[in-house]
Formats: C-alpha cells, structure tokens, sequence
C-alpha cells in the first residue's frame, strides 16, 4: 500500500506546526548518536572557591577537536535578567574550532561575556549566556555542602540549574560562516554545533555546583549523584527571535518538515508490524505519560493544551490496549487513521513523535537530509510565465488566497527590527509607529497582492517582463518558484493577523531541537528545557536511546 | 573580521533602507557576500555608492539593449545588474552589449557573474581599461580585483563566451591515447558475456 505525503496545506498551518513534539528526528538526539564515540574532556577547571573563573570541556574524534570555553561571573541579583535587552550573565560560553590558545582564551574572556557587543572570530563556532535558577542552584550547593542530596521534588519542579537565554551561531558577530564548516560529516545535521555547546554546558553547571559545595564545606561535602544529574537538563527561555528565522530559512523549514512526514508515511506502509516493535512503541507511549504530567506551567493557553493533550492520549490508549490488534495488517496507517477521526493536532502529533520509537531504520537515513542550502535556490527563473506562477500560487497557496486583508484584523500586526537588540519583534500597526519599516514576513499578505497583480497581467508575459513593473513583489516571486519545489517551505497561515499565536513558530523550532515540556509566559516566549535525563558525557559511550522516557521526572 | 553572514545581512538591510525593494535587497546582500568572499571590496563600494546616491539622481534602466547610451545620467548599477540578470536568457543572442557611463561598476559585477551561471556560459566583461572573466560564478578572473572604490565606468562591454575547448584536436587524441593505456583488451569470452549479451537487439 502506498500512502501519500500529508497535505502541505494542512501540515503547515500554524495550529498544526505549534502542536509538533521532540522525536527521533530531533537536533538534540541526533547530536547524541553522531558524538557518542567521540572522546569527551574537560581540559581545564579553574573557578574559585564561588564558583567564579574558566573552564574548558571538550570532544575529541581523530585530529577533530571541539572546545567549549566557559566564563562564569559574578553577577549582581539586580542584574540578572533572562531579557534579551539583558547585558551581564552568570556565564557566557563559546565552542571554539579546535583547542584554544592562551592567547585565544585571554581575547575570548574580553569579548564573551559582552555577547552581542562583543566580535568573535571565524575559529569560534557558537555562543552562548547562561543565567542561574538562584534558588536551585543555592539548595543544592546548600545540601551537598551539608552532605545531603537536593530535595529531588523541588529540582523536578525546575529542570535545571541554569538556563540560556540566547544560543548564536552561523557568522553572527563574527562567528564562522556555515560554508566553513559545512562539509564535516559529523555535522551534517541542523544545529548540531549549537547542541554541543548546549550539552557541555549543562556538564559545567553540575561540575560548578559540585565545586562551590565542596568549596564551601571540604570536610562534608558530597557530589551530586549522577541519577539526579541526569535529571536535569538546561533551561531556555526563548522569544520572538526565533520566529522569523523559519520564515527566512525555506529550504530548511522544508527539508526538517519533510523529514517527519517521509518517517511517517513509511511507517504508515509496514504492511506487518513486529510485535517487538508494537511493544516497544507501547511501552515508551506509557512511559512519556510521565512527561506531560510533570510539565508544569502557568500559562492558561498551554495547560489547556496539555489536558487536551492528556485526555486525548487516554482515549488513544484505551483504544489500543481494547479495541486495536498489531497483528493486522498495516496497524500503523489504522493508528493513525483512528487519531485523524479521534483527537485533536497536539495528540495526533504526539503519537507521530511516538510511532518513530521503534524504527531507526527508516529515522536515521532522513537525519542527514535535514539541512540545506538555501542559496541554491535563490536565483528566480525568469523565463517562466505569468501563468506558470499564477498556477503556482492558485496550487500552493489556496487558503492564503482567500484572506481578505482589507479587513483590519488580518492586516494587525507588522514584524520589525528593534534598534537596541537588532531582534525582530511585532507590533500592532495602527497602535505603534514605524510600520513604514517592516520586515518582508508578512508572506500571506504579499502573496495576495502578488496573485492580484498577476491576475491583470499578461498571462504568456515572462516574469523578467513582470518584475520591471513589479520588483516591489520580488521577494514573493522568489518564495513561490521555491515552494513548487520545496512543498514543506511555506507556513500557511498569516503571520500578521490579530490572531496569531507567535509561540507556535517557536514551537515548531524548539520541537525539532527537542525541547520538552514547552512554558509559555505570554504568547510571545516561552521556557523550555533540554537534554532533561540525557546520559551524561561519560555514559555516552552506552547509552539507551530512549533515555527521553526514562526521566526520574 | 566581519563574517560573510553579516556583511549579507548589513547589505541587504542597508540596501532597503536606501530605498530599493526588498527582493532587490536581497540580491545586494548576496552580491556583497560574494564577492567579498573573493576578495573584491563590495562593502567599500556599496558604501560609497549609498552616500552619493543621497545627492544624486541615477538612470534606472530598465529593459536592456546591445547599446545602452545615457548620457544625462549615469547608470544605477544595481538596478541595470538586477534587469540584466532578469533578462539574460534573452540578451544572450545579443553578440555584445554595452554601457555607457555606469556608476559603481563593481556593483554591477556580481550580477554578471550570476548571469554566467543562469546561461551556463563564461561572460568576458570590460570596464575600461579592466578585464574581467566570469566563469560560471564560481571564479572571477581578472587584471583588476582590488583597485578599492570605482566610481564611474565610461564603458562597458558585456561578450558571452562561447562553450568551446581551450585546445585543438590534436593536442585532445594525444592526451587520449595515453589514457588509453589504463584500458585492457577484452577477451572474446568475456565480450560474449558483456552487458546485453544474448539479447537481440532488433526486438
């Protein structure tokens, strides 16, 4: 049985997108299984007795070495802020191309821990700032300079000890270019180098904590058991800069959503499910329930989705363990045949997430096609016609056709660039000024506009003879000759509407790193946590793939 | 060091902000990406260019000929590189094209050099007294790549390069029979046995 691609039209639509779940596809895993061999350090330990000085941690693979670099400092309490218009952290982290210097340190310890008024060079690869979760942090210095393990419930509650608040990479603030780096096999995979840096950091705030302790007490103290160690991922609070970035990045966007929908029509063609595989996905379904029952959040929107999520998930489960036999055939296109009827978008694409679990086989060769390279794809092919990207757009872009933006709601908001972060960010256009400077991620609506235009055009008219009257559209013609090819590329939905939710664009991207248990504090960032439960660098070598589900949370 | 993702990106904004739309602006950033990356000095340039048009009023071409002579004005090199691009498949069967009085003319390069590309032949561009070979945009070569700023060029001509061998046939079927001594003689039993044998052809 052949089953079709999921419909691009459906698949992304913003609801669908923000309702995505970490999977094997995911950055954060996938990053596990390339570094596992890889031979892990830590080079260099020097903090004073508060904790306070530099380190250095690395991975090593034949005559390939990776170095995080880390600066911890003192922070004042009134300085510590998670906002990106923050200028001072507990930390700030950089992975630097190879082992680093003296000289290379001494420049890095100047320009780090300014971050984004700081220049790095093309030998550095990320970087990255950190602020502590004051009141974990200080429990657990407290008990194990006491001798005593942390309260487990109060560090379950949290998830980490520290928490990023920006992770760059790709030629910002003189970082290395991607075309530098991109041919390494080992980083083949989207953000692999930004999950790295992500990963040793959360090594350095265990070994930080242990230091402070037993700083503070020699005789007493105790180290933090490594179980509850592995139980704590880093933090991130994440807001609208991650949003324009799946607008910008097309081929991309595609190549990650593409990805998915390849894992799962393939997994919806298995004619015969093996019963190993059945249990298995059984197994961690029940085991991840643990997840969504420990994800703890204030906000209304998400706790509304969470009980959806939950009930649904319920509903599914009763279903399969009374009503479902896998010895039918195809039982995973019946699965989801039965969510499509039964659920809603979070729990559908939940059990998506889940049904990957049993089939390495079919995940991994898609690992390595997740990148892209947007530029080849940027020239427009002016020798097509009007018609041709008419038909384009009456193909790929139904619904985005039939939003009237005369109305003032769908024409709400505008995406800008804030003089003192350069960030983007997004303002209601007939309450704030500078509209006049929008950034080009109102796609819908210039898509609508470019529809209009070619609508009295010439339809045999080349669109070389099209742009000399309207380069005004240009941006939009380029997207669409990508969306004919790149089906996944294009959200769906306007991204300037009174309705629009921002944290879904988050979502989808934080999905695909990983993230966990998402805590939306408005509807334009949120808290999220990663490598919550991941095997520790040492345990690498051995570890269980579905350490996801094995949370002491 | 500026990295290329932000010279792009500086580009580009820089380029909106001076009035172009932003899907012209977007080819500006690559542009400078570019050639940047080669070692021409896009930036300083582009710069200049931006600070100049501030006080002065630029010929907007817009559909290209073989001779394009504007004498009033001189030519805004990014709007006659974006057109030009536009429409190369069709200025191809042009033998030559010309310019006169281009303004910034290295800004007008990258577009020639992503035209190579789009027609899939070597593009040889003159601006006055400088040479340039555009190979496909992958390379540029040239008797000129780093003479800083160039305000005005007084001419330029644009030769699309036929695809032909930079050697003759004889020097070819020597080099080939030299190669030709890695090859081993096929037996007759192994010929029987080749690819399609038994088959009939005629069916």
């Amino acid at each position: 049985m052949k089953i079709k691609l999921r419909d691009p039209n459906t698949i992304m639509k913003l609801s669908k997108l923000g309702s995505f779940h970490q999977s094997k596809l995911s950055f954060l895993r996938s990053f596990l299984k390339e570094f596992k061999d890889w031979t892990y350090k830590r080079d260099l330990f020097d903090l004073n007795e508060l904790g306070f000085g530099t380190a250095v941690y690395s991975f090593k693979k034949n005559n390939r070495i990776y170095s995080l670099i880390c600066f911890a400092n003192q922070l004042d309490k009134n300085e510590r802020s998670d906002r990106v218009i923050a200028t001072k952290w507990d930390a700030a982290f950089t992975l630097h191309d190879g082992i680093p210097t003296k000289q290379d340190i001494e420049r890095l310890r100047n320009e780090v821990p300014k971050q984004e008024v700081g220049r790095l060079s093309y030998k550095e690869l990320t970087l990255s700032r950190a602020n502590k979760s004051v009141r974990i942090f200080n429990h657990v210095v407290d008990s194990l300079s006491e001798g005593n393990q942390p309260n487990i419930s109060l560090l379950s509650s949290v998830g980490y000890l520290y928490r990023t608040t920006a992770v760059y990479g790709s030629g910002k603030f003189g970082l290395a270019d991607r075309f530098r780096i991109k041919d390494r096999e080992e980083i083949y995979g989207p953000f692999r180098l930004e999950m790295m840096l992500v990963y040793l950091v959360r090594q350095f705030t265990f070994d930080q904590v242990n230091h402070v302790a037993k700083s503070k007490n020699p005789k007493k103290a105790v180290s933090l058991d490594p179980e509850i160690c592995r139980s704590l991922g880093i933090g991130n609070s994440t807001g609208l800069g991650m949003a324009p970035f799946i607008v910008n990045h097309p081929t991309l966007l595609n190549n990650w959503v593409l990805a998915r929908e390849t894992v799962l029509k393939e997994i919806r063609e298995i004619k015969k499910v093996e019963k190993k595989d059945s249990d298995l996905f059984i197994e961690y379904l029940k085991k991840s329930i643990r997840n969504i029952t420990t994800w703890n959040t204030d906000s209304e929107y998400q706790q509304k989705k969470i009980k959806f999520l939950l009930k649904d998930l319920d509903n599914f489960i009763n279903f399969i363990e009374k009503d479902f036999d896998f010895s039918d055939e195809f039982a995973f296109n019946e699965i989801y045949l039965w969510l499509e009827k039964n659920s809603g978008d979070e729990c559908i694409e939940y059990i998506v997430s889940m049904m990957m679990e049993p089939y390495d086989k079919i995940v991994n060769p898609q690992i390595n096609k997740m990148s892209s390279e947007e530029e080849l794809q940027f020239n427009i092919p002016t020798n097509r016609t009007v018609l041709e990207l008419r038909n384009i757009l009456e193909d790929k872009y139904k619904q985005i056709l039939k939003i009237d933006f005369s109305k003032k709601e769908n024409n709400q908001n505008f995406w800008f660039i804030s003089k003192n972060k350069e960030e983007p960010r997004l303002a209601n256009r007939f309450e704030e000024k500078g509209s006049d400077l929008e950034q080009p991620l109102a796609i819908a609506r210039d898509i609508k506009k470019l529809y209009d235009t070619l609508s009295i055009s010439k339809n045999s008219s080349t669109i070389d003879k099209f742009l000399l009257k309207n380069n005004h559209l240009r941006h939009v013609v380029r997207r669409a000759f990508i969306v004919e090819k790149f089906p996944y590329s294009e959200i769906q939905d306007n991204t300037i509407s009174k309705s629009i939710v921002p944290i879904d664009m988050l979502r989808l991207k934080l999905s695909f790193f990983g993230a966990l248990k998402f805590d939306p504090r408005s509807d334009k960032w949120l808290r999220i946590c990663m490598f919550q439960g991941a095997p520790l660098p040492e345990q690498l070598k051995n570890y269980d793939d579905g350490w996801v589900y094995n949370s002491l949370n | 060091m500026k990295s290329l993702s932000e010279i792009d990106t500086v580009s580009k904004r820089s380029s909106r902000a001076a009035g172009f739309d932003w899907g012209v602006a977007e080819e500006v950033g690559k542009n400078t990406r570019m050639l940047e990356m080669l070692g021409i000095p896009a930036i300083k340039n582009l710069n200049h260019y931006f600070k100049i048009r501030n006080k002065k009023n630029f010929e907007k071409i817009n559909l290209i000929n073989a001779n394009n002579k504007k004498t009033q004005l001189e030519y805004c090199p990014i709007t006659a590189g974006v057109n030009f691009l536009d429409q190369v498949r069709n200025l191809e069967n042009l033998n030559e094209i010309k310019f006169l009085n281009m303004a910034y003319p290295i800004l007008f390069l990258p577009f020639v050099s992503r035209a190579s590309e789009v027609v899939g032949k070597k593009i040889l561009l003159k601006v006055d007294n400088r040479t340039f070979l555009l190979n496909f945009n992958n390379s540029i070569y040239s008797n000129s790549l780093n003479d800083g700023i160039i305000t005005i060029a007084n001419s330029i001509e644009i030769k699309f390069q036929e695809n032909v061998d930079s050697f003759n046939e004889n020097e070819w079927k020597e080099l080939y029979e030299l190669a030709e001594n890695t090859f081993v003689e096929e037996s007759d039993s192994l010929k029987q046995s080749g690819a399609g044998a038994g088959l009939t052809d005629n069916d």
